[in-house]
């Protein structure tokens, strides 16, 4: 049902965007909307970056998953414990870039009937990896669209990623990794049972809409060979701020530039947020120095204890009894 | 016949048929099956009452009504605003899970009983559901197809059945590509039912026993006086030293602090034992205190704000006696509240030094700031500096491996101490297998407030993937017992052990340095600190100590 639902909406989308296309109606489909979507995700990833900041961090309280900085002549685990905020700062790195922790993963299976095991699970890993990756390449080979002229950076990573000089126009490698990486993360979303049972739309819906995104992109570049010219003109124009809308662009831009809208739009509102969040997660990036560095709590209160004091008084002629030394004599009668 | 509160009740073939099959309803459809032996029963209102709780109450789990005051919903959302503010990782772990699942079947809860809800990523979504329906656009706008939904009192049953349904590990968030830990959820979790007065008699009962008498178990000051003078006695009787027993010394140098399981359950006992032996033969200037007679802290089972309660008499004592520095033993929740959490609750201790062993003069600096340091990393320093007359071999006859136990291991990472330490005073050593120790060590199934029988269900489940390691190292190499440093491990072990690896025992780490000590002035050591002959070691009838003083190690 969720699957569904998550499907026909990318579908609906998708032909709207065609339709907007077909219609004619260059300006709200290839201007306002991809503007405003841009706005919003901007606008939107801000607000949320901020909200999280305003949120305090009362506690210092790293997961360790190494070694702690302790004895001089004990091997410290600087990365998966770290213990100065530039350590940490590595193990952000190796997070943020190569998803260290999902490296980690193992599938569990009770063998003989009774016998847990655990075995290395990299599909996941290995999935998220290609799509995020080719991800990011696919974006940074999109600014060709929107710059004059075109960056350096930009040519060199188009060319390295089209060497294998397949078809024409070139096949991307990361065309192929993309489409390969978002398909077993929906192949696994579908098929893992545990996955399935707790997977929203919200889950399948940006699948759905980077499959999308992705195919469509394949079918103007590959089957409907695109008014490339057009494209540019529209897209420098609408990164200069002086927008002009050609004619003569094919409608199936119009579903693509769609869905990215959507995609930008949708971001902020989403568990797509995690891009920022990852980065403000206090289990990982904090560095596990507590009891060398004193943390502050930004709204520390004063609670009520049980002193010292009436803890004697409640006791003292036990205490006395027993041998244990008192602040306070008993008192005489 | 066994009840369903004792492990004979449950037959291992029958808990073995984990079925890990999703039902056909979804999760937000299923009610929860409140069985007999999966949950705990509720805190009794006068306990509630010696630490100003509200909505004191008797009520009972299986009541339809759970008496919730009036306004409880209001109460409830206000939490969460109030916590989304005060907490960042509330709210970043509210927003960014992907629900990528591979937290899934990380969690012992999980692997031992198959239900859904125990998937950590499930867990936290008892909670993020009702987060998205007050506090997201999207879940406002499209409710339950943004996967939101109201806040009823079936989610409030549902919340207490599975808040304490997790012991807090962390053992999710190691996996988690955003670290979220579902132990902070839960912790936040268990604070919002708490206030509308939802609290376990396991968890509520201590915690009004520590805010009094210092201890979870209510010992009184001369109850622990006798305690420890009835271990002094166990102790000459096994090794022929007197040993002294400091309480409430001021100007000591150093102030010690245990959980106070050591002080009356089986085998942790022998730990303590194992403390005050080490201590005497070291000759350090220390002292016990009465006041601070508990390192162990179920404030942190209940809220931030009963953490820092329960754990203000720490420092308050050390500067009252007029201590250098302090010394933690073995405990595992109590770390966590010591390294992450004490110096920023009530520090900043400037009124200690930075703690230097008086031994070796080794400067702990990682500790310069909070002044503690825990047992490990002081013996670990004296074996280095070769402070300890050890004979290895008085252990022989026993095959240890080493549980890490979740919160030194993931909220500290104290990984090499132990095994240091173990591996100079015992020559038959095995780690289990490496999915199942260090920072992926499983829990016993017990902690976190979990640890009591009415539950016992649940931790035999939750006591699997760590029996199951047990077991196999049992099998390959003849594993006869198993060290945690851990006062809850010791209790919950035991019966976890006893279940899935029958004849393996528990011990704490310091029991097993005391027998291997060699003590000046020691009598002939013929019986370990179980007062168990130890095998090899000739027994003269000299000390008229038979065999039958105790059951023998089995091998
Ligand atoms: C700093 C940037 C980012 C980091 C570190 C990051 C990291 C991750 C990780 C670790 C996962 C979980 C494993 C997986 O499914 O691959 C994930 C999932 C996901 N990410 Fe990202 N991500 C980032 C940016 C993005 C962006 C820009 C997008 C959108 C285009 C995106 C879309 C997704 C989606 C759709 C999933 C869910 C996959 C599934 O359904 O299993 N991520 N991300
Ligand atoms: S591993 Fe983290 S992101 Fe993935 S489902 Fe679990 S909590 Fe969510
Ligand atoms: S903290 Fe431990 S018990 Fe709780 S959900 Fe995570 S793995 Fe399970």
């Amino acid at each position: 049902m969720n699957i569904l639902v998550a499907l026909a909406a990318v579908a609906g989308l998708f032909v709207v965007g065609m339709l907007g296309g077909v219609l004619g109606l260059g300006w709200i489909f290839g201007v306002i909307i991809p503007s405003l979507a841009l706005l919003l995700f901007v606008g939107g990833m801000v607000a949320k970056v901020m909200g999280w900041s305003k949120s305090a961090v009362p506690f210092r309280i790293p997961t360790s998953c190494g070694q702690q900085k302790s004895l001089n002549w004990i091997p410290h685990s600087r990365l998966e414990n770290p213990h100065t905020p530039l350590q940490a700062a590595g193990r952000m790195v190796l997070e943020v870039l190569f998803f260290r922790s999902l490296l980690r993963n193992t599938r569990a299976e009770l063998v003989d009937g009774r016998r847990l095991v655990y075995r290395t699970d990299h599909l996941l890993w290995l999935a998220g990896m290609l799509m995020h990756w080719s991800f990011l390449v696919i974006v940074i080979r999109h600014f060709r669209l929107m710059m004059n002229p075109v960056p350096g950076f930009v040519s060199f990573i188009e060319a390295t990623d089209g060497f294998l000089e397949i078809g024409l126009p070139v096949v991307f490698i990361t065309t192929l990794t993309f489409l390969l990486g978002v398909s077993i993360l929906l192949y696994r979303r579908l098929t893992d049972p545990q996955v399935r049972y707790i997977s929203l739309i919200g889950d399948y819906f940006p699948l759905f809409l980077l499959l999308g995104i992705g195919l469509s992109g394949v079918w103007m570049r590959h089957l409907d060979k695109v008014d490339i010219a057009g494209i540019k003109e529209l897209m420098v124009g609408l990164f200069h701020f002086s927008p002009v809308v050609p004619d003569g662009i094919s409608p199936v831009f119009y579903g693509h530039l769609f869905l990215v809208s959507m995609l930008l739009a949708y971001f902020p509102f989403s568990k797509l947020t995690h891009m920022a969040g990852v980065f403000l997660s206090p289990t990982r990036n904090m560095a596990n120095n507590n009891r060398a560095v004193r943390h502050v709590n930004p709204w520390d209160y004063p609670v009520k204890v049980h002193t010292y004091e009436e803890y004697e008084d409640e006791l003292r002629e036990k205490m006395v009894g027993a041998g244990i030394p008192v602040d306070k004599p008993l008192e005489k009668e | 016949m066994s009840k369903f509160d004792e492990p004979d009740y449950y037959k291992q073939d029958e808990l073995l048929q984990i079925d890990t099959k999703p039902p056909k309803t979804s999760w937000m459809d299923t009610p929860v099956d409140f069985r007999k032996g999966t949950y705990i029963y509720p805190g009794k209102a006068k306990n509630l009452k010696v630490v100003d709780l509200p909505n004191p109450r008797e009520w009972a789990v299986e009541d339809i009504d759970w008496s919730l005051p009036e306004d409880w919903q209001r109460i409830v959302l206000e939490g969460m605003a109030d916590r989304l503010v005060k907490y960042r990782s509330f709210k970043v772990f509210m927003d960014t899970c992907v629900r990528c699942g591979a937290c899934a079947d990380k969690c012992h809860f999980f692997l031992g009983s198959g239900d859904p809800k125990n998937m950590p990523v499930l867990r936290a979504e008892l909670l993020r559901s009702i987060y998205r329906k007050d506090f997201t656009a999207m879940g406002k706008i499209f409710g339950t197809m943004a996967g939101a939904r109201p806040l009823t009192e079936d989610v409030i049953k549902e919340w207490f059945y599975y808040f304490f349904q997790c012991t807090e590990c962390r053992r999710c968030s190691v996996f988690c590509p955003y670290g979220i830990d579902t132990a902070e959820i839960t912790m936040i979790g268990r604070e919002l039912i708490g206030l509308l007065g939802l609290y376990v008699n396991w968890v509520i009962e201590p915690v009004a026993n520590c805010f009094r008498f210092g201890n979870h178990l209510a010992i009184q000051p001369h109850g622990l006086v006798d305690t420890l003078e009835f271990m002094a006695d166990d102790i000459e009787d096994a090794t022929g030293i007197k040993v002294d027993i400091p309480i409430n010394k001021k100007g000591a140098e150093i102030l010690f602090v245990t959980p106070s399981g050591d002080f009356v359950a089986d085998p942790g006992i022998y730990t303590c034992m194992g403390y005050m032996l080490l201590f005497q033969e070291l000759g350090i200037d220390y002292t016990w205190s009465t006041y601070a007679s508990d390192g162990g802290n179920f404030g942190l089972f209940t809220s931030h704000e009963m953490m820092k309660r329960l754990n203000a008499k720490i420092y308050a004592d050390a500067e009252r006696l007029g201590v250098k520095w302090v010394l933690g033993g073995e405990c595992g929740h109590m770390w966590r509240v010591i390294h992450q959490y004490m110096d920023t609750l009530n520090g900043p201790a400037d009124f200690l030094e930075i703690p230097k062993s008086p031994i070796t003069g080794t400067e702990f600096k990682h500790a310069r700031s909070t002044k503690m340091i825990h047992l490990m990393e002081f013996v670990a320093d004296l074996i280095r500096h070769d402070k300890l007359n050890l004979d290895k071999s008085r252990n022989d006859h026993i095959n240890v491996t080493f549980h890490d136990s979740c919160n030194p291991a993931r909220a500290m990472g104290i990984f090499e101490e132990p095994r240091y330490v173990i591996r100079n005073v015992c020559n038959n050593f095995h780690d289990m297998p490496e999915n199942t120790i260090r920072e992926q060590t499983f829990c016993c199934g017990g902690g976190a407030g979990l640890g009591t029988d009415e539950n016992m269900e649940m931790r035999l489940r939750g006591g699997l993937p760590r029996g199951s390691a047990v077991r196999h190292v049992q099998d390959k190499y003849g594993v006869n017992q198993l060290a945690a440093m851990c006062a809850i491990d010791r209790a919950t072990l035991v019966t976890v052990c006893d279940y899935w690896a029958p004849g393996v025992q528990v011990t704490g780490i310091t029991e097993l340095v005391a027998n291997a000590m060699v003590f000046t002035g020691e009598k002939k050591r013929t019986h370990n600190l179980r007062l168990e002959p130890i095998p090899g070691m000739d027994i003269d009838d000299d000390d008229g100590m038979g065999a039958e003083e105790g059951a023998s190690l089995d091998e």
